[in-house]
């Protein structure tokens, strides 16, 4: 063995010690800081993990666009859903007067809220845009109530990491992380563009995260879990879908 | 015919009887390792972002301007192809099967592999002064007559010249600066404007092109015009000699000039 190559050796095998090291240092960083999603495994792993973590590096306290008033949508899109549940209809036919919103896991004060209830509460609104990953998209005026008022309410402990969320139909949930849950335009809207919610775009209670796609945005929220651990959920993915190939964070 | 069918010659036969009088600083060397390695790292992105944002193109094949547009509004123009959504009107009666999960992994995960590798070209290309030396039109290259000399050659189809092979001509060059400095940023600013996270943070992004629909309709266009210098290019290469181009682009050492003795 030469010189040459055994100092070629050392040095590649110091740089590759190195190399491994750093990713490993970054791993743990990005652990520790909240830089991984739950969906951080497989083929596309790494680049869902680059993207989180740089918007989440980017985008912590941004806002979403709002816009004035005049630019909210003549012709909104409510998108397909499959057919209401007969339970669905039932709540429907009595205008959703029964209709609760439980707030469970990590909290001090587990509790279930009436739309009226939600409805007393300090009411917000925004004019955001509705973005689909097919590509189309809406303004509307929502309102609502900040999602980090409702935490506060029940007390959601501070250890707490992601805020899971149902719709009252089959398979469909979704979480989101607390820098999300606590955003001030994180919205439970019970009202569009100062009517009340329609049932195609998620009444009685939607959802609203207007910095996602709005896949997040589920419709026909009835259950909210504060928790700290995505695994005791599906297939430990943090929502339904990264179940079906699509990203758990739709912000891109 | 008396002229025998064109053979590549071996590479040293080839070094040997070419020397050029041109001062190359070496007569082989014609692309540098990185310039080799990052052309065919984004040649590969290139070819997964075309095929995954065609999936999800299909989703919704039409496009609008401004910043709002969905089915129940006038689309600036669409594509006459179906649509894996039930949703979009396309006039063909079936709906294609829906690819979008895995094609926005994909687009996204090799956006950052493109951009991250684009990167490292274009600072090393700034660095060791490839742009200036083998891109930026040299003064010559500006007189009409060197100009209408390239574009009379290219409308003849004529073979390249021998000075072509170790180098660049003008419309070459103007079109590379286009493709790297102008198409390439500007595929990337107009998919991140597509991001409503990055939006929030820099609503500049999203704003300074017209809204987020002709952010898409730009995306869609740009995308499409990177495709067209692709055909281009290749057709080109092809036509240079599509062996000793490539062979250039893989090993970086040319050994042309003999090829059509």
């Amino acid at each position: 063995m030469t010189d040459i190559s055994r100092r070629k050796l050392i040095v590649t095998g110091l740089a590759a010690t190195a190399g491994v090291s750093a990713v490993g240092v970054a791993a743990h960083l990005a652990q520790k800081y909240g830089l991984v999603p739950p969906d951080h495994g497989g083929v596309y792993g790494p680049g869902e993990t680059l993207t989180y973590a740089s918007m989440r590096l980017l985008t912590k306290h941004s806002l979403a666009r709002e816009f004035p008033r005049s630019q909210i949508s003549k012709r909104p899109l409510a998108n397909e859903i499959a057919p209401p549940s007969e339970e669905f209809k039932r709540f429907q036919a009595a205008k959703f007067v029964d209709w609760r919103l439980t707030v469970d896991g990590m909290v001090g004060r587990p509790t279930t809220f009436s739309v009226d209830q939600l409805k007393s509460y300090p009411s917000r609104s925004q004019i955001t845009e509705v973005v689909c990953e097919e590509g189309w998209s809406y303004i509307a005026e929502w309102n609502g109530v900040p999602l980090s008022h409702i935490l506060n309410l029940v007390g959601a402990n501070p250890q707490a990491k992601y805020v899971f969320y149902f719709s009252i139909e089959p398979d469909w949930w979704e979480s989101m992380d607390m820098a999300d849950a606590l955003h001030p335009q994180t919205f439970i809207t019970y009202g569009m563009n100062g009517d009340e919610l329609p049932v195609g775009y998620g009444g009685p209670l939607r959802m609203r995260l207007p910095r996602q796609l709005g896949y997040k945005s589920v419709k026909f929220l009835n259950r909210l879990i504060v928790t700290d651990d995505v695994k005791k959920f599906g297939k430990g993915l943090g929502s339904v879908s990264p179940e079906g190939g699509y990203a758990w964070y739709a912000g891109i | 015919m008396s002229t025998l069918p064109s053979a590549p010659v071996p590479l040293q036969a080839a070094v040997a009887t070419s020397v050029p009088a041109a001062p190359l600083a070496s007569i082989t060397a014609r692309h540098s390792v990185l310039v080799r390695v990052t052309h065919w790292v984004i040649t590969l992105s290139f070819f997964a972002l075309v095929v995954s944002g065609a999936e999800i193109v299909v989703s919704h094949p039409r496009f609008y301007w401004g910043e709002t547009g969905n089915v129940l509004t006038d689309p600036w123009f669409k594509l006459p192809i179906p649509s894996s959504r039930n949703l979009v009107p396309t006039g063909y009666g079936y709906v294609l099967p829906d690819q979008n999960g895995w094609s926005r992994s994909l687009h996204f995960q090799t956006a950052w592999i493109l951009v991250l590798t684009g990167l490292l070209y274009v600072v090393s290309g700034v660095v060791t002064a490839h742009f200036r030396k083998d891109l930026v039109p040299r003064k010559s290259d500006f007189s009409w007559r060197s100009v209408t000399s390239v574009v009379a050659h290219h409308l003849r189809f004529e073979p390249p010249t021998e000075a072509e092979a170790l180098s660049y001509n003008v419309v070459q060059r103007l079109t590379y600066l286009f493709v790297i400095f102008i198409l390439f940023p500007l595929v990337i600013w107009t998919g991140l404007a597509m991001s409503p996270a990055f939006d929030s943070a820099i609503p500049a992004t999203v704003t300074l092109l017209g809204g987020r629909q002709s952010a898409r309709t730009l995306h869609f266009l740009v995308s499409m015009a990177l495709v067209a210098f692709l055909f281009v290019h290749v057709f080109l290469v092809w036509r240079a000699g599509f062996i000793s181009r490539m062979r250039a682009m893989i090993t970086g050492q040319t050994g042309t000039r003999k090829e059509r003795t």
